[in-house]
């Protein structure tokens, strides 16, 4: 820093001292008054201490991005009926049980019930494969259709991808994000990690200068979350559709003027790791609304 | 071919009376990020300075700072600091050095450079999300006409 000049010395100094306080006290404004309930049965924490990995960047508490949307938002999460992603859901639901591709094999042939045999899988994706890739749910998805049931794979961000990867997603609904970040998952962690600080594209943004050091602050009408993706896929109001953790990084991207990575990419399969990581001990969500 | 087209460009540029302009790689700054010379050779507008700020797909500098003076554009930014009282705090040549890119002051700004055309990280053309076919591809977000405008504002807000 090298702001002072003789020129009104004291006010500079005085403005500069209030940057630097605003961004130290640029803390957590989410709503406090609230508790995510679905159906009046399931009690989804949206809170919960800061993983250690992350050395208190985000303060002693992460939150979930529930708690930055307004009440009607809220609101449509906490009943299956109201969330608009159930329709989603529902297909995913009913593709798991039919044969597909040459091979006339539906998930379930193999997988049985989705309720036992999914249970637990999203909430430590993505992750990394027998082979050392790291791999988000949508490349196991595709490499049973194209393995098992060679059937061709579904777009990234296709309709029928995120019915299965919500309805697989819900059979995690409320247990703890938890996913490698050490082992044979560091490097893929240590890639992601250095890319969420990194300032892409015209506006020069990192993924850090919103959701760590302005989170709970407004840009324009827009309360700034931190970022967490224990709700994806979700319901979001202003796609009105359904929207992958991926589709959602593009958007981000592209907001700085950036040239975007591709959705499946191992840039964005890197990312998802370790934004995944800055959330873990949040309940998983899917499928979640978001406006 | 080429020769016709870079004599076409200069045609456009004097039409439009921009060959006056400073470009964003000709600016000469000051020691700590301040810019003396006007861009252009037309004084700024603080009223379209003002209307500048206001719009989203221009300055929108409402996205991120509040401005009690302009009270009457909705939803304010809390990301920055507050404008009003900026024409005391700084200098016109500070306050333009500023908008034109403020990591000359401040390394670690979340401020975008408004007149700016790189280095930057995997720039996009606007906010189509994809690369630049040729480095002019990449504009400055503002015209230097309208960082004019903007700094002739911002020296009119006084606490």
């Amino acid at each position: 820093m090298k702001p002072y000049r003789s020129l009104g010395a004291a006010t500079t100094v005085a403005a500069v001292a209030a940057m630097t306080l605003a961004a130290v006290t640029a803390s957590a404004d989410p709503v406090m008054d609230d508790e995510l309930v679905i159906n009046e049965e399931l009690e989804l924490m949206t809170d919960t201490p800061a993983p250690e990995h992350l050395g208190g960047v985000l303060g002693e508490t992460i939150y979930s991005g529930w708690r930055f949307r307004d009440t009607e938002t809220r609101a449509m999460q906490k009943d299956d009926f109201d969330n608009p992603m159930f329709l989603f859901v529902d297909a995913g639901l009913a593709a798991w049980d039919t044969p597909e591709g040459a091979a006339n094999q539906s998930c379930a042939d193999c997988h049985n019930s989705i309720e036992d045999s999914m249970k637990g899988v999203r909430a430590a994706m993505p992750r990394v494969n027998a082979d050392g890739e790291l791999w988000s749910l949508e490349n196991y998805v595709n490499d049973c259709r194209e393995t098992r049931m060679e059937a061709e794979p579904w777009g990234w961000n296709s309709q029928e991808m995120k019915n299965m990867t919500a309805a697989i997603g819900l059979q995690s609904r409320g247990m703890p994000v938890e996913v490698q970040i050490d082992g044979e998952a560091a490097p893929f962690w240590e890639k992601g990690k250095e890319m969420y600080y990194t300032r892409f594209g015209q506006l020069e943004m990192s993924c850090a200068n919103c959701h760590e050091d302005n989170f709970g602050n407004y840009i324009r009408s827009d309360h700034l979350s931190q970022g967490q993706v224990n709700g994806f896929p979700l319901y979001r109001l202003k796609d009105q559709g359904a929207v992958s953790m991926h589709q959602r990084f593009v958007g981000c991207v592209r907001d700085t003027r950036g040239e975007t990575f591709a959705p499946g990419s191992q840039e964005f399969r890197e990312l998802e790791l370790y934004v995944a990581s800055r959330g873990m001990g949040l309940p998983v969500e899917t499928p979640a609304v978001r406006h | 071919m080429f020769r016709a087209s870079v004599i076409g460009m200069i045609a456009v540029l004097w039409a439009a009376g921009a060959s006056a302009d400073v470009a964003p790689g000709d600016i000469v700054w000051g020691e700590y990020g301040s810019i003396e010379q006007p861009l252009t050779d037309t004084p700024g507008d603080p009223e379209e300075g003002r209307a500048v700020m206001a719009t989203n797909a221009l300055g929108n500098c409402v996205a991120c700072h509040s401005v009690e003076a302009m009270e009457d554009v909705p939803f304010h930014g809390t990301i920055a600091p507050e404008l009003q009282g900026a024409g005391d705090r700084w200098t016109e040549a500070e306050l333009r050095g500023i908008v034109v890119d403020a990591k000359q002051l401040f390394p670690d700004s979340f401020m975008p450079g408004m007149y700016k055309v790189g280095p930057f990280i995997r720039p996009g053309v606007e906010f189509t999300g994809n690369a630049p076919d040729a480095p002019e591809d990449i504009q400055p977000i503002l015209t230097a006409q309208q960082v004019e405008d903007v700094v002739a504002y911002l020296v009119t807000l006084k606490e």
